[in-house]
């Protein structure tokens, strides 16, 4: 469809033929976060469960994931091929995935995996297939998602969050931002949790002060 | 759509408010949902300090994308290639449409999954894939209600709003084939859910829209609550997206902005749920074929209308939709466009022309200004609004008010003129004058002179009187 793209091009510069020049980006919106790490976590938590997730501390992350999992009734679960070992709950059977169907999926109880960075304002993680995290399919299909989030890897905005997420995008890596369980506002525009997405978000926070 | 709903007579504006007026239940639902919507939105803005700043910024990269848009669109095109995806153009909705149906002809199915675009509604995309075979299946709830419903999309969020939760329960028991299905929101997801997960998990062809692309990155994203676009976008082997071209970003900041200006005015979320970002295909990971569609279906048409092509930096958040008061009486299928509200008063007649139902819909307007206050991007409607209203008076064939003034304009014009104008009309008032005042007056203007009078033309005017008594001296 090269004659279509060439008509499309030459109607813009058409249209655009009487040359205003194209506005600079007034960037004055807030881009750096400026509260202190504790403050930054805490209100990480607040929101997590503003959005309705759950967010458990963990002085030992096996041992914390081990007892949501247990708490869900989750026993088959999916993990990263590349979660490590020592973030790997005992007591439950863990299926490393590998290309598995939609359909195997969605006959697994939860998926346990780490994340790229978090956002506090927001109370958002984001996941971008790095190590721990497996593909996008494991944290969508099966009903329950346990993610493991360091302190460290929180921001506090939405711009220091997105700017953490640019260098994997131009390695053409695909991009999940999760805030909160799947829900809706379709009916009448009031928030209903529970749709196609788990319908259970776990946050497990290692690291940082308790509050 | 339903052939019923297809075929349903074009009426301007003014008259199918009318009718939807009459339907007390429909303007609850939706007086309901606006007014829990205005709230939630208000206090998420509230909640964001910096809003006057982003809403600049907002403004200005948006702006920015449509004046440098053929550049951005290539280096769009650029960056998606190299990343392993396909880019096609589109002229017109008809191309579009022909593009989708043979990319998932090609792949052998006779099902796609859809997540809601407004860009294929308003392009008619399901009647062409369903005339081609192919069954499309709307896989968000409230498009997915309108679907069965056979009905058309009446906001543009949730296109289902005029519905209520009752009345939606009473559709998905008949469609599911579901008769014990409550009434409660639980209930009615649950179902929702049981229902489509067959159909994301044997998918094989998704369709999507886009919410943004950003050229220098070539990364697409699709910002939803419910997961079914995280399922369309990462199941199926084959992914095809249509996206209008005016949808394109500069640079992957641009992210930051757009990803709290449209959550807080669409929903009033600080986030929502989930938010989709892919560049072409990516090995081991979700669809292995992506194929973008850029459509033109008359954009082009209002980028090169300097004062209407503000329209143009509408990110779908609905947030004017929601505050506008007429809207917010008639709902949305009187507007008779995808477009419904004071967003779709200036895009349709600029898309399609300033013609038909499209010619009304710069009147449905009381020019309040809401929908101006709460625009994240700093569109402001009321005044585009005045301009397109003033193209459709321009376009039209005078009226009689019309053709009036302008035979009043040439009489005024010179003094020759006005004097033999004054003459004929003294003649031709004769008859309807008593005690110098007029007391009838004909065709369209008898209502009104019936209770009313108008003092006539004199029988003497000064001038008359001064060269007679020049002539006298």
């Amino acid at each position: 469809m090269t004659a279509a793209r060439e008509a499309v091009l030459a109607r813009i510069r058409e249209a655009l033929g009487d040359g205003v020049p194209p506005p600079t980006v007034p960037r004055d919106y807030v881009t750096r976060g400026s509260s202190s790490p504790d403050v930054v976590v805490a209100r990480f938590v607040e929101r997590v469960e503003e959005a309705g997730a759950g967010v458990l501390r963990a002085d030992d992350t096996a041992m914390t994931v081990a007892a949501v999992l247990a708490q869900h009734g989750a026993s088959r679960v999916v993990v990263a091929p590349d979660l490590a070992v020592d973030l790997r709950p005992a007591g439950v059977h863990l299926v490393e995935d590998g290309e598995l169907a939609p359909r195997v999926l969605d006959a697994l109880d939860g998926a346990v995996t780490t994340c790229a960075v978090a956002c506090a304002d927001t109370g958002s993680i984001a996941l971008d297939g790095g190590p721990g995290q497996g593909r996008r399919a494991i944290t969508l299909v099966p009903d329950l998602h346990v993610c493991i989030v360091r302190a460290d890897q929180i921001v506090e905005t939405v711009p220091e969050f997105l700017d953490r997420l640019e260098r994997p995008a131009r390695d053409g890596r695909p991009i999940v931002i999760v805030s909160g369980p799947s829900a809706t506002s379709d009916l009448g525009f009031e928030r209903v949790e529970g749709v196609h997405g788990p319908r259970r978000l776990v946050v497990v926070l290692v690291g940082g002060d308790a509050p | 759509m339903s052939a019923a709903a297809r075929d349903a007579p074009r009426l301007p504006f003014e008259q199918s408010a009318r009718a939807a007026l009459e339907d007390a239940t429909m303007r609850a639902n939706v007086l309901r949902a606006t007014t829990t919507i205005r709230a939630r939105r208000a206090a998420a803005v509230a909640d964001t300090p910096d809003w006057p700043e982003l809403r600049a910024a907002g403004e200005a990269l948006r702006q920015r994308a449509l004046l440098r848009l053929d550049e951005l669109l290539v280096r769009l095109e650029a960056a998606v290639t190299a990343a392993g995806g396909v880019v096609h153009w589109a002229r017109d909705a008809a191309e579009a449409n022909a593009l989708v149906v043979g990319l998932v002809s090609a792949t052998g199915e006779r099902s796609v999954v859809k997540v809601k675009s407004l860009t294929t509604d308003e392009i008619g995309l399901n009647d062409a894939l369903a005339a081609a075979g192919i069954e499309p299946i709307e896989t968000d709830l409230a498009e997915r209600i309108v679907q069965l419903a056979g009905e058309r999309p009446s906001h543009l969020l949730v296109p289902s709003l005029h519905r209520g939760r009752p009345e939606i329960a009473e559709l998905l028991r008949e469609a599911l084939d579901e008769p014990g299905l409550a009434d409660d929101a639980v209930s009615l997801l649950a179902a929702a859910r049981r229902h489509l997960r067959d159909a994301f998990l044997r998918a094989r062809v998704a369709v999507s829209g886009a919410n943004f692309a950003v050229a220098e990155t070539g990364t697409v994203g699709v910002v939803e609550s419910e997961g079914n676009g995280r399922m369309c976008t990462t199941l199926p082997e084959t992914l095809v997206t249509v996206m209008g071209i005016e949808k394109v970003v500069e640079e992957w900041d641009d992210l930051g902005v757009l990803l709290q200006l449209l959550p807080r005015s669409a929903t009033g979320e600080r986030m929502n749920p989930y938010t989709s970002l892919w560049t072409g295909v990516s090995p081991g990971d979700g669809p292995r074929a992506f194929h973008l569609v850029l459509v033109d279906a008359g954009r082009t048409r209002v980028l090169a209308d300097p004062d209407g092509r503000p329209a143009l930096r509408c990110i779908r958040c609905s947030a004017c939709v929601n505050v506008c008061p007429v809207y917010r009486q008639t709902g949305g299928h009187a507007y008779d466009t995808v477009y419904a509200g004071p967003i779709g008063a200036i895009l349709q007649p600029q898309l399609s022309g300033e013609r038909g139902t499209a010619a009304s819909l710069p009147y449905a307007s009381s020019l309040c200004g809401a929908c101006a206050d709460v625009c994240p991007v700093g569109i402001d409607i009321p005044r585009i609004l005045v301009h397109e209203r003033a193209k459709v008076v321009k376009a039209a064939r005078p009226g009689l008010e019309g053709r009036a003034l302008r035979m009043l304009g040439r009489a005024f014009s010179t003094s020759e003129r006005y004097e033999r104008a004054q003459r004929t009309a003294r003649a031709l008032q004769r008859p309807a004058v008593r005690d110098d005042r007029l007391r009838w007056f004909p065709g369209p203007l008898a209502g009104w002179g019936r209770s009313r009078t108008l003092p006539g033309v004199a029988p003497q005017t000064f001038r008359e009187w001064w060269e007679a008594r020049d002539r006298g001296a």
